[in-house]
């Protein structure tokens, strides 16, 4: 993950706290965004950023993911997102990402 | 729930889900968006 946007999830988390704070990704495939999600939750793997060595603990979804989806408004969802899901292998980031949380994330 | 009530980051991809468009997304399930961006993982 970029070392800015590392930065700024660090702030983030600091003012608002873990049980409030969520991080929802968009990634384009499974590997990149379970890497997202651990670098959030557990610190970051690359050792190169601001949150080497740093578990913040969030929680990190993403956007198809089942359970998230069924919150999204259904005409917001097909609009924004269903394009890029047809090219996605959803399935198989969310498996991925929910791993990586249920792993780094109480 | 998991996004109603919640501060939300965004970590969009531009080949995957950019963040204005989870940003979209995440507004409509009672989120609020305090970091959104767009990265490129390549």
């Amino acid at each position: 993950m970029d070392m800015e946007n590392q930065r700024r999830i660090k702030e983030a988390a600091d003012k608002y706290g873990q049980d409030e704070l969520i991080i929802v990704l968009g990634g384009a495939e499974a590997e990149a965004s379970g890497l997202a999600a651990e670098t959030v939750s557990n610190g970051d793997p690359t050792f190169a950023g601001p949150l080497a060595g740093v578990q913040l603990g969030l929680k990190a979804y993403h956007i198809m993911e089942p359970d998230v989806k069924a919150e999204v408004d259904p005409a917001v969802y097909e609009e924004q997102v269903s394009l890029m899901e047809m090219v996605m292998d959803a399935d198989a980031i969310a498996a991925e990402v929910k791993s990586i949380r249920e792993q780094f994330t109480s | 729930m998991i996004l109603k009530g919640r501060k939300v980051a965004i970590l969009g991809d531009r080949d995957g889900v950019p963040g204005p468009a989870i940003e979209e997304c995440v507004k409509s399930a009672g989120a609020e968006v305090v970091f959104s961006t767009t990265e490129c993982f390549v």
